[in-house]
């Protein structure tokens, strides 16, 4: 005990913190302000960029700060018997909030940039800068000949530290400064090509839909400083979990930050913006809008936790257990007729999104967070995986234009059948885990109704994922004949081959051992049951079938001469074609928006532009300063020129002021 | 020497400074205006006079010496102008000098 | 009825029948006449309160010098004639009259409720002053006591009037040419006027 305590240097969190988040912020600026400046040098007979390096060494530097920081806390948990010997002892538990500087200060509310450091955003810085690192790697590929190229990187610096930020805000403020940060480089980044049209509707699009939930979220905090007097987390769920705020309060406060979530988490009914941001740069798309950015709802969820908990008989838990039971599903069902590459994947990530949060609702929130990270390993990994498709086929993403690409793209291949085994939920890959957490936990609680729903989704999963896998990378060659798929240059294979061995291993993490994550984040999350014995086994089992039969389901669909004629004789006008048709057609929800919201928003604008502003307010003041002009037209004839005039004017005023000495009024009075 | 209450002379001062606004409003030749500020002048001047009386001492007396100063000098600068504005225009109406306006 | 009352009493008449009679005088030269005739019944009113020194600069400063220089440039400028009284601002009597008439009233009842408030020490101040050390004497040492600095300052006032007069009536070479804007044709050039 005492020699592993020694053997720990002394933790500098400040320096550490420091490291991890400024030092990505300082790359941001520095790539924005002389990025065009930076040269090229030739490995290989490549040429590689220095911006790029330069963001690759900075998350690095991140990465390794970050690995320090969890060292560190492993060992004065195991120094203290915070964990280990077969359970967690939340008791002895360690956490540490870093003081930069005081934020703001207003009566007694006072807001500090404090950071804090616990089990809970360790682990995810270790994911965000690591699945970061392997992504710039990917990008220096995958970008090369793009002309804004140092701009990529200084966005994808200024993504790294805002998400950090996020990750290890001990106040929610300052939680939301990153919120808004990784909002805007999202924007940034979906808008990266922005002379194309539909780039730039689809950045308005994520932006103004993250809008909608960030102002939820902002209200939620102001709710909160209301009943709580304070920002820190810690005070807040201290009070939520001691009973200091009402039930009734705890409700609305949780299902207004579970609205920021919905926002940036792409849920149920803001999840649109999420497939349009597939306009963006791939890799961008795989480290935001899959691995990282868009989980920052789940752990805002996780990390709220006792907000939620103390709601009116769990009806914020029970809103987000259906919310994200009903996305899961309704993603997946879209996910299953879509022709685009990163469409699916966009899809799919909705729908995993939305088992994250069916496991927060459980209260099984250290399963939301494993499930988080391994999701974070595979989609990242299919994401760069199908950008490294586009990539040798010369940003083709209609996967009715692909197949085969296995025999010319080994690498590629062979790791996307990591990711697409992995998110299928096929023993022992990363998915089957976290995944089967979640449902045994929805079993173990009783809500069967869930259970099945993400049981039945799971079928979906791993049926789309295989009709995803099957059509790119099996069967014929059906590319256009003068494209010549080649494989990735090392940039992008590398990543895509760590990625693949972390799907494979990623389950491991939460493995029945001492330090297994549960356990880990026991202090912060809590604990939630899970099934033992038999029934585990069955539930595993089941699922395990579940996903066998997606893949074989897809398999016999896309690869059999029978699955093919099947495909073809498909009834038209048949209940089923129905639904292929509305899902094709992503049951028109855009539309409905359009027709809702958007088309009534705009005229509304339109009547506030042209008849309140043009008419009313304009007409408000220019008839005060015609209301002004006529007075002075009247007013101005007192000036006549006329000195007799001015004297009677001046007897007058002596008249009034003796009147007032008579009478006592005024001043003279 | 006091048979006469003040408050006698005090109303006559009074009567002849209305008159002579008056007389300075309703008369337009601008030497006669002025002949008018004098009047108004002259029943102050009776006034402080009156005031010194009431008060027994000489501050009122006085004061009627710098009123005398005062318009001495105003009559010879305004006269003077007056005298200008005839040069030029050949009146000495002061309903004809009303370009200063709007 | 004393003597003093019936002097008053006159005084009191020729005052403000002179004043009147300047109001409705139609020759500027009447005008200035009548308010000789007025001044010199303020005079006597000054007299009859025991300002001596007073009532003489009255007669030889307003009724001479400063009448004279009123008849001076009356002649001067040739308007010995009979003005017009005919009103050209409308409103412009009624108003005159209307608010003299308020003001005189105010002004009178100011007088009379005042003097209750303010007291009246009688005559006999002044009287004993008279008689010793005399009125010139006393008037004197007030003046070139209290009132030196006011007194000093008359006299830069006497001077800036005497150079402000000097400048305005300075003839200019070519006043013949100088007109007013509204006389010259439209485009013309306006001279700058000295002065």
């Amino acid at each position: 005990m005492d020699l592993s305590a020694s053997l720990i240097p002394g933790p500098d969190y400040m320096g550490l913190t420091a490291t991890i988040i400024l030092w990505p912020l300082g790359t941001a600026l520095f790539l924005l302000l002389f990025g065009k400046r930076l040269s090229t040098f030739k490995v290989g007979g490549r040429e590689i960029p220095w911006a790029g390096v330069i963001a690759v060494l900075t998350l690095l530097r991140s990465f390794v700060a970050a690995v320090a920081m969890f060292v560190d806390i492993v060992g004065v948990e195991l120094a203290e018997g915070a964990v280990g010997h077969g359970g967690a002892n939340v008791e002895n538990a360690r956490t540490f909030t870093v003081h930069m500087f005081d934020w703001m200060q207003v009566g007694g509310f006072a807001v500090g940039a404090d950071f804090l450091i616990d089990q809970l955003s360790v682990v995810l810085a270790l994911v965000v800068t690591g699945v970061g690192t392997l992504i710039a790697l990917y990008s220096i590929g995958y970008m090369h000949h793009d002309p804004r190229f140092h701009r990529y990187f200084a966005y994808l610096s200024l993504f790294a530290s805002a998400m950090l930020m996020l990750i290890f805000g001990d106040n929610l403020l300052v939680t939301f400064v990153g919120w808004e940060g990784v909002g805007l480089c999202s924007y940034l980044l979906i808008g990266f090509w922005f002379e194309r049209p539909a780039a730039a509707t689809a950045a308005k699009k994520a932006f103004i839909v993250n809008r909608i939930g960030d102002f939820s979220f902002l209200l939620g905090m102001f709710l909160l400083v209301a009943a709580v007097g304070s920002l820190k987390i810690e005070d807040i769920n201290a009070a939520a979990s001691g009973g200091q705020i009402s039930g009734g309060i705890a409700t609305i406060a949780a299902l207004l930050l579970f609205g920021g979530a919905v926002g940036k988490s792409a849920q149920i009914p803001l999840y649109v913006w999420l497939p349009d941001a597939m306009e963006g740069p791939t890799p961008a798309s795989a480290l935001i809008h899959a691995a990282t950015m868009v989980t920052a709802g789940v752990y805002m969820v996780a990390r709220m936790g006792p907000v939620f908990l103390a709601s009116e008989g769990d009806l914020a838990l029970t809103v987000v257990a259906w919310v994200g039971a009903l996305t899961a599903l309704w993603a997946a069902l879209i996910a299953c007729t879509e022709y685009d590459i990163k469409r699916v994947l966009a899809y799919s990530t909705v729908s995993q999104l939305g088992y994250m949060f069916l496991a927060n609702g459980l209260g099984a929130f250290s399963g939301g967070i494993f499930h988080l990270i391994t999701h974070a390993f595979f989609k990242a990994l299919m994401f760069m995986g199908a950008g490294s498709v586009m990539h040798a086929l010369a940003n083709e993403t209609d996967m009715r234009k692909m197949g085969g690409l296995r025999k010319v793209m080994p690498i590629t291949g062979a790791t996307f059948l990591l990711g697409w085994l992995a998110i299928s939920g096929i023993v022992p890959f990363a998915g089957f885990w976290s995944k089967d957490a979640i449902l045994a936990a929805a079993w173990e609680q009783g809500e069967y109704a869930l259970w099945g729903i993400g049981l039945f989704t799971a079928l979906l999963t791993a049926y789309y994922m295989s009709r995803l896998y099957l059509r790119v990378f099996e069967g014929p060659l059906k590319h256009d004949p003068d494209v010549h798929p080649h494989e990735s240059p090392w940039t992008m294979w590398v990543p895509l081959a760590v990625l693949g061995g972390l799907s494979v291993v990623g389950g491991a993490i939460n493995l029945p051992w001492d330090l297994r994550l549960e356990h880990f984040l026991t202090p912060v999350l809590g604990e939630f049951e899970v099934p033992h014995g038999a029934t585990a086994w069955i539930l595993a089992g089941v699922a395990l079938c579940v996903a066998v039969s997606g893949i074989a389901l897809a398999r016999f669909l896309f690869l059999t001469q029978r699955g093919a004629e099947l495909r073809a004789r498909l009834v038209t006008g048949s209940w089923l074609d129905k639904l292929l048709t509305a899902s094709r057609n992503k049951f028109k929800v855009d539309e409905v928006y359009e027709a809702t919201i958007q088309r009534p928003g705009h005229r509304f604008a339109m009547f506030s532009a042209y008849k309140v502003d043009a008419k009313g307010i304009d007409g408000v003041v220019n008839g005060a300063g015609a209301l002004v002009a006529w007075l002075s037209d009247g007013v101005r004839r007192l000036q006549s020129g006329y000195v007799r005039n001015y004297a009677a004017l001046f007897l007058l005023g002596v008249v009034v002021l003796l009147s007032a000495l008579i009478l006592r009024v005024g001043p003279l009075g | 020497m006091s048979e006469v209450p003040p408050g006698f002379y005090l109303a006559l001062a009074g009567l002849m400074f209305t008159i002579g606004a008056v007389g300075a409003l309703v008369r337009r030749n601008a030497i006669v205006i002025f002949m008018f500020v004098e009047l108004m002048l002259n029943a102050v001047n009776l006034a402080f006079v009156t005031f010194a009386r009431m008060r027994g001492n000489l501050d009122g007396q006085v004061l009627v010496f710098f009123v005398l100063v005062v318009a001495a000098a105003e009559v010879v600068v305004g006269l003077a102008i007056i005298v200008s504005i005839f040069r030029r225009r050949a009146s000495a109406d002061v309903d004809d000098v009303n370009l200063l306006k709007w | 009825m004393t003597l003093e009352m019936v002097v008053f009493g006159v005084t009191f008449v020729v005052a403000l029948g002179s004043s009147l009679a300047m109001v409705f005088a139609r020759n500027a030269v009447h005008a200035a006449l009548f308010l000789v005739i007025a001044q010199v019944a303020l005079a006597v009113t000054f007299l009859l309160q025991g300002a001596y020194f007073v009532a003489a600069l009255q007669i030889i400063v307003y009724a001479g010098a400063i009448m004279v220089l009123f008849l001076f440039v009356i002649m001067l400028l040739g308007v010995d004639k009979r003005d017009a009284l005919i009103e050209p601002l409308p409103a412009q009597r009624p108003l005159a009259v209307g608010l003299g008439a308020l003001l005189a009233a105010e002004v009178i009842y100011i007088v009379f409720k005042g003097i209750d408030l303010v007291g009246d020490a009688g005559g006999e101040a002044i009287t004993a002053l008279n008689r010793d050390p005399g009125n010139v004497l006393a008037v004197a040492r007030v003046l070139f006591s209290r009132y030196l600095l006011p007194f000093e300052a008359t006299s830069i006032l006497l001077v800036v009037a005497v150079v402000g007069v000097m400048v305005l009536t300075r003839r200019i070479s070519d006043v013949a040419d100088l007109q007013t804007p509204e006389d010259l044709p439209a485009g013309a050039p306006v001279k700058e006027i000295a002065v």
